[in-house]
């Protein structure tokens, strides 16, 4: 118990005469050395504040001078056209779809993976492959994002296209499969395939770490009463590491929403004017993937802007997606001890 | 596919003897207990196919890049030289720059990010209790999930837009900051909890002060770990493409000024070769992948190393 924290006992019992708790810096001498430690290190958490904020409010400042002069609709047009800084003319909506479809279908498939891997090496890999199994899927999350992009569309894109022909041809009827004319391996469908492949080890790391926290006592006394050893998950370990399964999830979510250069490298980019569809075999640009496609062009503020814009609604999308996350564990803490 | 089928079967069955044998003590419940002990064995399968499913793009994606881009690596030209003066339809030259830049930028993006982050864990740990530190653990998360384009754009808005200054490398490690910061405050903040408390209070009962108490047994204590989530830090901004498309443009000579002209990466280079569709091109671009992936694949295993050899002692 006096070994979890840096607190020492003595900074949470009552101090004499009833008084409150120490608070705070309760082991400080209060000398020099000591504030000027202090100080630091609070400082270096307020700069971490800051920091958070001050992303947030730059690209607020400069996304509102763009959006204001949009002579379309920021939300809900499906226009992009900022080369004439005089009639700037853009909207979301596409954006938001394919970012927002590329990370579901990640999600349809890493989380069921992700936590029958975490619950393999938690509950079923014998003692000594535990270990390694773990290693080995840390290791999928070192590989850079540009090495999967790269290996997506030229060694996995063309394995996976006769999996979309048939998609297209069989099951064409369903908007979600209809043709889009765009060759396989570099439909919104692949980029999500590619997508759960980078977020299963987030998925992973963090079940796997509230599965390995079951009590001892739920999965014995689960076992005692007669239960299979998958009944003995399904009623003990999977409810407990529930929240942390939820949060890991959302980990993973908000790493696939901002994921940038292995889906500009993937996803082929539409001409300007193309038709809409629900197509799943569309091509498309999340709003990770339109930022890199014009890099480059970042001349005028203005331009820019636009660009930042489109920022600024990612950011906005993570940083709510990662304080759900957030929460939910905070709440599982506090319910676990 | 078949070969993991294989695989999945015949190593569930040398590990289920136990589950098995009490399957067939009660055949006489009735179908009802066949029916459970099928689905305990179908969820072991499941499981196990689970695992080797996610094997199959890792193994698949070192050997792809592996065996494409060996050939070039064996070359002492690779080490040695840069791109200058080669273009796309010729062969040779070598990724010295884009290795050396992606050293320097690395370096200078955790000379920064280290300090900041091993303070933030400190207080977190050592002195933050209440609003303010609650607030700091939740910024950190936040900026554990900023994605690393935003990253760049904040550094863009912030170095270009504003300041009016040039694209440079020393932008770029801003950018890289971070990303590298919540890496390093979290696994220093982990490693700090393990420090056992005793230590501190055995320190303080000698008089000693609070910050000479941390610089002197805290920090020794867990530095094994602290140098790990260091190296896992470095690993992964190395390996970072997009700050660097819209910060740092690629070129083909050896720079080492970070604050003048551009930098070649190893990402970067990846990216120019990309668009290539020439052999030479081609090959040097897998080359580069797998000397990318060297590198971090080196840094994560130095980083296990270390945490393996010098964790915490109760």
């Amino acid at each position: 118990m006096s070994s979890v924290t840096g607190v020492s006992l003595a900074d949470e019992t009552p101090g004499p005469h009833g008084s409150a708790p120490l608070s705070g810096d309760g082991a400080g001498t209060g000398r020099l050395g000591d504030r000027l430690f202090g100080g630091a290190a609070k400082g270096a958490g307020i700069f971490v504040i800051a920091l958070v904020t001050l992303v947030g409010v730059f690209l607020l400042w400069q996304a509102i001078p763009a959006i204001a002069n949009d002579k379309a609709s920021f939300l809900t047009s499906r226009e992009w056209s900022v080369n004439d800084s005089n009639n700037l003319r853009f909207g979301i909506v596409e954006l938001l779809w394919t970012t927002v479809t590329a990370s579901a279908i990640a999600m349809l498939i890493a989380v069921p993976v992700g936590v029958a891997v975490a619950l393999f090496i938690t509950q079923y890999a014998p003692t000594w492959l535990s270990r390694p199994a773990a290693s080995l899927i840390d290791l999928l999350a070192a590989v850079p994002s540009i090495v999967f992009g790269i290996w997506g569309l030229r060694t996995f894109g063309p394995v996976f296209e006769p999996v979309q022909n048939f998609l297209r041809d069989h099951l064409g009827w369903i908007p979600l499969f209809s043709d889009a004319n765009i060759s396989g391996g570099s439909t919104i469908l692949f980029v999500g395939i590619v997508l759960a492949i980078m977020v299963l080890p987030i998925v992973t790391a963090l079940s796997r770490e509230v599965f390995a926290q079951t009590p001892i006592t739920h999965r014995e006394g689960a076992l005692a009463l007669g239960a299979t050893k998958w009944e003995m998950i399904r009623i003990s370990v999977l409810p407990f590491g529930k929240p942390g399964v939820i949060s890991a999830a959302m980990l993973g979510l908000g790493r696939a929403l901002g994921e940038t250069i292995a889906v500009t490298i993937i996803l082929s980019t539409l001409p300007d004017g193309a038709k809409w569809t629900f197509s799943l075999l569309n091509g498309g640009e999340t709003f990770a993937s339109r930022i890199a496609n014009n890099a480059a062009e970042f001349d005028t503020p203005q331009k820019a802007g636009a660009f930042i814009a489109a920022g600024l609604v990612l950011f906005i999308l993570t940083f709510v997606v990662n304080a759900i996350a957030r929460i939910v564990i905070d709440r599982r803490k506090a319910f676990s001890e | 596919m078949t070969t993991s089928t294989t695989a999945t079967t015949s190593a569930t069955s040398s590990s289920t003897t136990p589950p098995a044998s009490r399957g067939g003590a009660s055949t006489d419940l009735g179908h009802k207990a066949r029916g459970r002990a099928f689905k305990d064995q179908l969820a072991r399968v499941v499981m196990w196919g689970a695992f080797l499913l996610a094997l199959v793009p890792l193994v698949w994606i070192l050997w792809t890049v592996g065996s494409k881009g060996y050939h070039l690596l064996l070359d002492a030209q690779w080490w040695g030289n840069s791109q200058r003066g080669i273009t796309a339809r010729r062969e040779g030259g070598g990724a010295v720059h884009a290795i050396q830049g992606t050293l320097i930028q690395g370096l200078t993006t955790a000379l920064i990010s280290v300090p900041i982050g091993i303070l933030t864990a400190i207080y977190l740990v050592e002195y933050g209790r209440g609003r303010l530190a609650k607030v700091v653990s939740f910024m950190v998360d936040i900026l554990t999930g900023v994605p690393s384009i935003v990253a760049g754009l904040f550094i863009y808005a912030l170095w270009v837009t504003t300041f009016k200054f040039q694209r440079v490398g020393f932008a770029v490690c801003l950018a890289l900051v971070l990303l590298m910061i919540p890496v390093v405050v979290r696994s220093t903040e982990e490693m700090l909890k393990l420090v056992p408390n005793e230590l501190r209070e055995a320190s303080y009962a000698l008089g000693v002060p609070k910050w000479k108490t941390i610089m002197r047994v805290v920090l020794p204590t867990a530095f094994s770990g602290i140098v790990t989530g260091v190296l896992l830090g470095l690993a992964r901004v190395m390996g970072e493409t997009a700050p660097l498309l819209i910060l740092g443009p690629y070129t083909k000579s050896i720079a080492n000024d970070l604050f003048g002209g551009l930098m070649p990466t190893l990402p970067t280079m990846i990216n120019q070769d990309r668009t290539e569709s020439l052999q030479p091109a081609v090959d040097r671009m897998w080359a580069a992948a797998l000397t990318l992936i060297l590198l971090v694949l080196l840094l994560n295993i130095a980083g296990r190393v270390v945490s393996r050899f010098g964790s915490v002692k109760k």
